[in-house]
């Protein structure tokens, strides 16, 4: 946990030698008080003493309690301060990681996951910092300081103040053998629930369709009671830690007392009285001491939560980037608007079977190239290899003749327009979507939001509501129908103006009709851009310049329609499935 | 569409209260358990009262020993009283904290069931219109925090009360005029920490608030990250979780302050009580009024009142931030359910069913004033296959929507077997479908898992066999551990892959009425033609809707309607609107345009 410290700024390290001089001063003035107690004590028990000095030492007590409470209200501003900058920056440094990593390493960790670490694991350790860091200051500081007073007193009592402080330690260390393990499991199994629920509410209408709420609800009581159980555990644990504190205190004052009357007894009569004194004075402190040790306990009942967040979180940033970041920009570029594949091959870690093989072709500027292949074949891998979301195993991906393992990945990525397969949208207004991100030039002006709407045939039905461009978009674009997401993502690729557009099976989702008119609006658009689409549909890709056909991952077979109606069998059978014969000879 | 946040409830004591209220409301069915707690709380609570008693008294023996020896009798009574005291004591803590333990936990447990059980009880309606990521929220984060404070705020609330009140009794016992003195130095104090509390609440309403709007964020750019890479937008989603998380920020130091500077003053007053006593007592000492032992008696009562004072105000702060999460807890479990179906009394027996369905005269729209669907009618006979075609946009999965009864009609009936489907039980429509749709959803689990979902006795057979048909024999056997093998939402199976598992999950349901929304539009087209023989043997004899963009699978339908913002502009067969040359026979030759 303590590696997480490093997101705390220098000014808050100021902030928090502020707060550790503060509670010295403050544990001071808390030492000082008891003389001025005792005094008063002595005072109000001592017949015809003054009303002046009572009042003066009431008022010197009064003013190291009020010293105190300064003291202490300006601590916990300080831990606050420190503990709510310290959570704003680590879920900073998260989200940023996350942002930053390639998206294998975010399918390893499963998208609930990492939500559920950039949220709730921060607020547990937030937690822990600002009531850990008062108390573990604070606790040693008194618990050293009391220790000093009764240092040397009594090798009997001392004993025993050990001798529970003794127990107390074998009780911490327990729990913490015992409990730290299932805080772990508790936070997975957190995150299982998450899971659950979330593919609940992703999947809402096929669980209704399917009548299948009470196999959900099965599925989420499951999870539900694993975790309550796990839960129960730790809980109960720290039931038992609470009560045996006390238990040790008592007992320790109680057994100061009874061996002090034996030593007491047998003393004689000079000894009797500065032994009844010390004994006091020896309980009190040494109830100090293992009260410090008492609140140090507590930050243990709060730290092993932490602790195990603290580590998920760790485990994140500490995510090898495998996405290295080059240094190349656009100006470095040798050609315009190029895509090129040499021998490209690429497998997901620890799968047995590439998804691509040995895969080579280039495209040029203005050219068309379009990806056809069956479900599998690798056709969306392929294209996702050139934004970088994935590196080549083997073979380089060349843009503009460079490889883009060279880029810099913002750099790259101002070059290509990309289109999901998945339509993505966000939360905000439709403006604020088609203008969405940053492409290296000025943003986009109204007009150019306007003209790529009417490319991607979208501008009718926005036009339409009432807001037009400032109409809202809900989370994941819900209050939208898939075409129109699909038609307003694509929108977002014209509007930012690449060199390299690429269509990842997007035209799937359009009909017939809504996709020839976009195609050819978009021929018409991107004359000097470089496309590169994958398709599903034959027609769709009919007039591409270069036709690239994948089974298993292989290239078998490249070229015009024509000419792979003849040479390419694979082809020809897609063709077959979709045209009929005279349309065949027709085209 | 509103944004669910945007109505800002005016928030300060009255809400906290009534947050409480409905918090402590919501614990009546462990009422006994939690009553037997608080009486074992409350006693140890009494017992702790008695020992510093004893405790004084074994210091008192030890003085009257100096000149005499100390009686050790006496010494001993009192150890053995003191230590059954104590180790009673530590029993009856244990055992309250044990079962509030039990409690909070099974507590937090059926609060979760129960939200998972709302989930699946509210109108899609609902889920348009709210964010998965403050969902989520609230299933982890707020339900968490009830829990922390049912299992420590109230049995402390009430060890301090009965420690409160018996010492105030024992003071008032003793003396009177110290007991006042006492009282009226903590009441000042108590007053101040109130009115402090009951401006604060406002803050953890607003941390719990800022951190649903944060993970909504969060959650979004999660889950479309390739967009995010692919744009450069992690300047803008930066930006925008900058700004969210300043919120938080500042959220949080303002409740994380308020709930630290409790403690402080907690303890200011307690010392501010003990000089006001001393003061007091030595002037009433002076007085004669009362005795010296007496000073020394409230010295102890001081500390005993003002510590469980310090705990009450302890455990208040802590329920302030239950409150927050109480209130966004309850305000989704409170949210309106779709209507009670308990009185709908049509009875439908799948295996009965004919197919007739009618749409007489249908009017809806998601939004009340955005009418999608305008006075739409059909009839569809028993076994038809009919294919909704038109642009995107036209209300053809709005249709769907409403045959599957996941929203109410706004005019107009459904019927089935001339059953209208308003009146017949949700289950029981969806029970008479079997429904594909374009979106694949898959969840984690096996592949066999994925399929058989929620059906029972089936098959390794039968699963393997409806693979086959959807072409992923191959696929299966290629996977580790075959159809036992896990997959999931994450895992590198293609779009297509998906979409043909949802097809052999509809496959295995066995269904009088088909509804093919897009079921194959990320399917290639080879693939696509076996799967659709399969389809069409499914669909002998069943009236099926199939909604598609490659009007080559939808040819041999016995209805074509084509749709245009929500209408019906053409109805026939394949042969007869092409013959007709209007919108169909447009989109149909779009095809093949180049």
């Amino acid at each position: 946990m303590f590696r997480l410290f490093k997101f705390l700024s220098k000014k808050d390290y100021l902030k928090l030698f502020f707060a550790v001089v503060l509670i010295v001063f403050q544990v001071w003035l808390d030492l000082r008080m008891p003389d001025y107690m005792s005094d008063i004590t002595v005072l109000a028990q001592t017949e015809g003493s003054e009303m002046s000095e009572i009042l003066k030492n009431g008022g010197f007590m009064l003013a190291c309690a009020g010293g105190s409470l300064v003291a202490m209200i300006a601590v916990g501003y300080l831990a606050a301060s420190i503990s709510a900058n310290f959570a704003a920056t680590v879920s900073r440094e998260l989200f940023m990681k996350v942002e930053r990593l390639g998206l294998s390493e975010i399918q390893n960790f499963s998208t609930s996951s990492l939500i559920t670490r950039t949220t709730n694991d921060v607020s547990q350790v937030q937690m822990f910092i600002a009531m850990g860091t008062q108390l573990l200051i604070k606790s040693p500081i008194t618990a050293v300081w009391a220790i000093t007073k009764i240092l040397g007193k009594n090798w009997e009592w001392s004993l025993m103040t050990a001798g529970a402080v003794g127990i107390l330690l074998v009780a911490i260390i327990l729990i913490l053998i015992f409990v730290l393990p299932k805080f772990k499991k508790v936070q997975k199994l957190t995150d299982k629930l998450n899971g659950i629920t979330r593919e609940n509410l992703s999947g809402i209408r096929v669980v209704r369709a399917f009548n299948a709420e009470k196999y959900q609800e099965n599925k989420f009581d499951h999870a539900n009671s694993n975790l309550a159980k796990t839960q129960l555990f730790t809980l109960r644990a720290f039931a038992f830690l609470s009560p045996l504190m006390y238990l040790v205190i008592h007992f320790l004052v109680l057994f100061i007392y009874v061996v002090g009357a034996y030593l007491i007894d047998a003393a004689n009569m000079l000894d009797k009285i500065s032994l009844f004194g010390d004994m006091v004075v020896f309980s009190s402190y040494a109830m100090q001491v293992i009260m410090s040790f008492l609140m140090l306990a507590m930050v243990f009942m709060i730290m092993p939560r932490a602790q195990v967040s603290a580590r998920r979180i760790n485990e994140v940033l500490e995510t090898k980037e495998v996405l290295k970041d080059g240094t190349k920009t656009a100006a470095d570029a040798k050609s315009r608007g190029s895509v090129e594949f040499k021998n490209v091959s690429f497998s997901y870690s620890g799968a047995k079977e590439p998804v691509l093989k040995n895969i080579s072709f280039s495209a040029q500027t203005g050219e068309t190239v379009a990806f056809i292949g069956a479900t599998g074949s690798g056709k969306s891998t392929l294209v996702n290899l050139i934004p970088r979301f994935f590196d080549a195993t083997k073979g380089k991906v060349l843009v503009d003749g460079i490889d883009v393992r060279e880029y810099k990945q913002s750099e790259l990525r101002n070059l290509i327009g990309y289109v999901s397969q998945k339509a993505v949208l966000f939360d905000g207004t439709v403006k604020s979507n088609i203008k969405y991100g940053d492409n290296g030039k000025a943003e986009a002006k109204d007009e150019k939001v306007l003209e790529a709407l009417d490319v991607a045939q979208a501008k009718d039905f926005i036009m339409k509501m009432p807001d037009q461009l400032d109409s809202h978009v809900a989370e994941g674009g819900t209050n939208y129908s898939g075409g129109q997401k699909q038609r307003l993502s694509i929108a977002r690729a014209i509007a930012r103006d690449p060199e390299i557009y690429i269509f990842d099976d997007t035209f799937s989702a359009l009909d017939y009709k809504t996709d020839a008119v976009l195609r050819k609006e978009l021929k018409k658009h991107t004359k000097d851009a470089t496309v590169l689409i994958v398709a599903q549909r034959i027609g769709t890709i009919m007039n591409a310049d270069k036709i690239i056909v994948l089974e298993d991952g292989k290239c078998v077979g490249m070229g015009k329609h024509k000419e792979l109606l003849k040479s390419c069998p694979v082809y020809r059978q897609i063709a077959e499935s979709q045209l009929s014969p005279e349309e065949l000879k027709n085209a | 569409m509103p944004s669910p946040f945007n109505v800002e409830k005016p928030q300060g004591k009255d809400s906290f209260f009534k947050n409480i209220k409905r918090f402590v409301s919501e614990l009546k069915s462990f009422n006994f358990v939690i009553l037997f707690a608080l009486v074992m709380a409350a006693s140890s609570s009494i017992l702790s009262i008695i020992a510093p008693d004893h405790l004084s008294e074994l210091t008192d023996t030890i003085l009257a020993g100096f000149f005499t020896g100390v009686d050790f009798n006496k010494i001993r009574e009192i150890l053995i009283f003191l230590t059954v005291v104590y180790i009673l004591s530590a029993l009856l803590d244990f055992l309250t904290s044990f079962i509030m333990a039990g409690v909070s936990n099974s507590f937090v447990k059926k609060l979760r069931t129960r939200i998972s059980k709302k989930i699946n009880r509210l109108p899609l309606r609902y889920f348009d219109e709210h964010q998965t990521g403050d969902i989520l929220s609230r299933v982890v984060n707020d339900v968490d925090m009830m829990g922390q404070s049912t299992h420590q705020a109230f049995s402390v609330l009430v060890s301090a009360f009965t420690l409160f009140i018996g010492t105030l009794i024992m003071m008032f016992i003793t003396n009177w005029q110290m007991a006042l003195t006492a009282l009226v130095a903590s009441l000042i104090g108590f007053g101040f920490v109130g009115s402090i509390l009951s401006k604060s609440q406002k803050y953890f309403t607003a941390r719990q608030k800022e951190l649903g709007r944060m993970n909504a964020h969060i959650e979004e750019i999660y889950s479309g990250i390739n967009v995010v890479k692919a744009y450069n937008g992690e300047i803008e989603s930066n930006k925008k979780f900058n700004r969210l998380n300043e919120r938080v920020r500042n959220a949080n130091l303002k409740s994380q302050f308020l709930t630290g500077i409790m403690m402080p003053l907690m303890g200011f007053i307690g010392n501010f009580g003990y000089v006001a006593v001393c003061v007091v007592g030595a002037v009433l000492a002076r007085e004669g009024v009362i005795s010296f032992g007496t000073i020394v008696a409230f010295m102890v009562y001081i500390r005993m009142f003002t510590s469980p004072l310090n705990q009450i105000a302890q455990a208040l702060s802590s329920l302030q931030a239950t409150a927050a999460a109480t209130e966004r807890v309850f305000e989704f479990l409170d949210a309106p359910e779709m209507p009670d179906e308990k009185d709908l009394s049509a009875e439908v027996h799948a295996e009965k069913i004919a197919g007739k369905v009618d749409f007489s005269h249908v009017k809806f729209g998601y939004k009340k004033d955005k009418e999608i669907i305008h006075d739409f009618s059909i009839s569809v006979k028993p076994g038809q296959k009919v294919a909704i075609v038109g642009p995107t946009g036209a209300g053809k999965t709005t249709l769907v929507n409403l045959l599957m009864k996941f929203y109410d009609l706004d005019g107009g009936a459904i019927l089935i077997d001339d059953v209208p489907i308003s009146e017949i039980k949700r289950s029981d429509v969806h029970s008479l479908f079997t429904m594909v749709l374009q979106d694949t959803w898959m969840f984690e689990g096996s592949l066999k898992e994925n399929i058989v979902y929620n059906r029972k006795n089936v098959s390794d057979e039968k699963v393997m066999g409806v693979l086959d048909k959807v072409g992923l024999k191959h696929f299966a056997n290629s996977l580790p551990n075959g159809i036992n093998s896990d997959i999931s939402e994450n895992d590198s199976v293609s779009a297509g892959q998906k979409q043909l598992i949802t097809i052999a999950r509809g496959l295995i349901e066995d269904a009088p009425l088909l509804i093919l929304d897009e079921a194959t539009s990320n399917v290639d087209t080879r693939t696509e033609e076996k799967v659709q023989r399969a389809m069409d043997e499914l669909m002998k004899g069943r009236t099926s809707f199939v909604i598609a963009h490659r009007l080559s699978t939808i040819k041999n339908a016995d209805l074509i309607l084509v749709l245009k913002n929500g209408d019906i502009v053409e109805s026939g067969t394949h042969k007869s609107l092409l013959r007709a040359s209007g919108a169909y026979a447009e989109l149909y030759n779009s095809q093949f345009s180049q």
